[in-house]
């Protein structure tokens, strides 16, 4: 049997994708997992396992070209440290991470009235230096970050009292999505200091470079939408009261539907081209 | 000595680095040449934004093709730069408001903060959403099984790309305990904890090896290409 010679007209497979990831997104089909990896359940324990009240680093490394999958990390990991009634330290060594940030300290406020600034957290902002930046906060904390986001000096905020350096802070948890970012956590702060403990959520992209430093250097991470979903999941089962609120609180599950019909999607093509191309040279061979 | 003394600034900083680490009395230095770098950083910021603005300006000079998205990036640039640095639409800071300019620059509702959250924000998301288009045309063009090697790659892709959905997961879900290894997420794991890690590390290695020497060239003044040609 052989196959036309025949090119699909790109424009059908551009519509087709319109509507595979937008409509499950219009629709707000939710995508609900049955499991939950070995991985998600070791980022989840950490936090959870954590003396309540415990301080924890978020530093929040990632633009909003990216928000559309690590947003949903950061969300479940904000509203996790916040029902373990976690002490929250924000910043970013991305300049466009501040906004990222802003999203986070809003979901606070919204959902959890009873988090004062300065006492239940802060946000130090931003200071340029990329990953000296962390060999800086390592050794002296105040020395770069002398003031939070919006100028109050860091020896008048009552939560960072005591804080010198982040040798100390028994978790970092990073949502990153490149260079610098995790691997710069990892590689200066998590490895040479043994105290430091270090949880992330990443974009799937770079989470492959990242495997390797998994379990000594760093305790998991969600390397996934679908990580992000599956934590969620076990998040909303644990606390209940969350998914009752107002605000829309399973992003990563709606997100990961539109994932899901995307990627099956791609699989069937690239299964169907590959038929029609074995088909072809079979026909070809056959002449 | 135009090349002699940055050679020597670079060669004793980097070794008095270096000690920092084995010596601990020399600990503090390291932080303290950290706090340095982060100061340079924050200005270079300022050399790279007027190198912006001079490209920008040489384009739309001369009329260079494309000197109209030259003309875009340069009056963006500076309206970003005059709402931030003023703080447009700023109100001062709760605590002093005597002082007009005392509030945040990202301070909702004020220009910066609506340029980042309706100007930056939809434009990246919409440049990184076509991503998907391009995926979604190259991967089944590109992934096709013409050889062995091809055809191992078509495997392990689609095997992690399957294990990457709900879809995946629940097409193997039935298989018995005995057969988990052959589950479609067992199978991703393994691709991504062990091929993928083994490979890694080497190539982590190898890069490393490569920077230790690369470093010392610098260090030791063999290599001084970063100091430009002249």
């Amino acid at each position: 049997m052989s196959v036309p010679e025949k090119q699909l007209d790109r424009r059908w497979l551009f519509a087709l994708t319109i509507l595979v990831v937008g409509l499950p997104l219009l629709l707000r089909l939710e995508s609900t997992q049955r499991e939950v990896s070995q991985m998600v359940t070791n980022v989840y324990e950490a936090i959870d396992n954590l003396p309540e009240g415990s301080l924890v680093l978020l530093p929040f490394d990632y633009d909003p070209s990216a928000e559309g999958e690590l947003q949903p990390m950061a969300d479940v990991f904000v509203r996790h440290c916040a029902e373990r009634k976690h002490k929250l330290i924000f910043l970013t060594i991305w300049p466009q991470g501040v906004g990222m940030i802003q999203r986070a300290t809003n979901l606070l406020q919204q959902e959890y009235p009873e988090y004062r600034y300065g006492i239940d957290f802060v946000n130090l902002g931003y200071r340029p230096g990329y990953e000296v930046v962390i060999n800086t906060v390592i050794n002296d904390l105040p020395s770069l970050y002398d003031a939070d986001q919006v100028g109050t000096p860091v020896r008048q905020i009552p939560l960072m009292r005591g804080v010198e350096n982040i040798r100390n802070i028994p978790l970092i948890i990073n949502v990153s999505s490149g260079d610098p970012g995790l691997k710069q956590w990892i590689q200066y702060a998590a490895t040479p200091y043994e105290s430091i403990n270090i949880v992330a959520g990443t974009t799937g992209v770079q989470a492959s470079t990242l495997y390797p430093y998994i379990p000594h250097q760093m305790i998991g991470m969600l390397p996934s939408l679908k990580s992000a979903a599956e934590y969620e999941q076990r998040l909303l089962k644990k606390y209940p009261h969350i998914g009752e609120r107002e605000s829309v609180t399973n992003t990563a599950q709606l997100r990961m539907m539109s994932q899901d019909a995307a990627h099956v999607m791609l699989i069937a093509f690239i299964v169907i081209s590959n038929l029609i191309f074995l088909l072809r040279r079979r026909g070809e061979r056959a002449v | 000595m135009k090349r002699t003394i940055p050679i020597l600034i670079a060669s004793f900083v980097g070794f008095l680095l270096i000690f920092s680490k084995f010596i601990p009395p020399f600990e503090e230095w390291e932080t303290k040449v950290s706090v340095w770098f982060d100061i340079l950083a924050a200005f270079a910021f300022v050399l790279g934004g007027g190198n912006l603005l001079k490209n920008q300006i040489k384009k739309v000079h001369e009329q260079k093709p494309g000197w109209g998205f030259a003309a875009v990036t340069g009056i963006a640039f500076l309206a970003t730069l005059v709402v931030g640095l003023f703080k447009v639409g700023v109100p001062p800071a709760f605590q002093t408001p005597e002082h007009v300019w005392s509030g945040e620059y990202m301070q909702e509702g004020s220009a910066f903060w609506w340029t980042y959250e309706y100007l930056y924000i939809p434009l990246a998301a919409t440049m990184f959403a076509t991503l998907a288009f391009y995926i979604s045309s190259a991967a089944f063009r590109a992934f096709r099984a013409k050889n062995a090697e091809a055809s191992l790659l078509l495997g392990t892709a689609l095997i992690v790309l399957l294990g990457q959905t709900t879809f995946g997961s629940r097409l193997t879900e039935g298989l018995p305990e005995s057969l988990s290894m052959l589950r479609i997420d067992s199978l991703k794991e393994m691709f991504l904890n062990v091929f993928n890690t083994f490979a890694s590390r080497a190539i982590m290695i190898g890069i490393a090896l490569g920077i230790v020497s690369t470093s010392l060239k610098v260090l030791l003044g063999v290599d001084q290409s970063y100091l430009g040609a002249d």
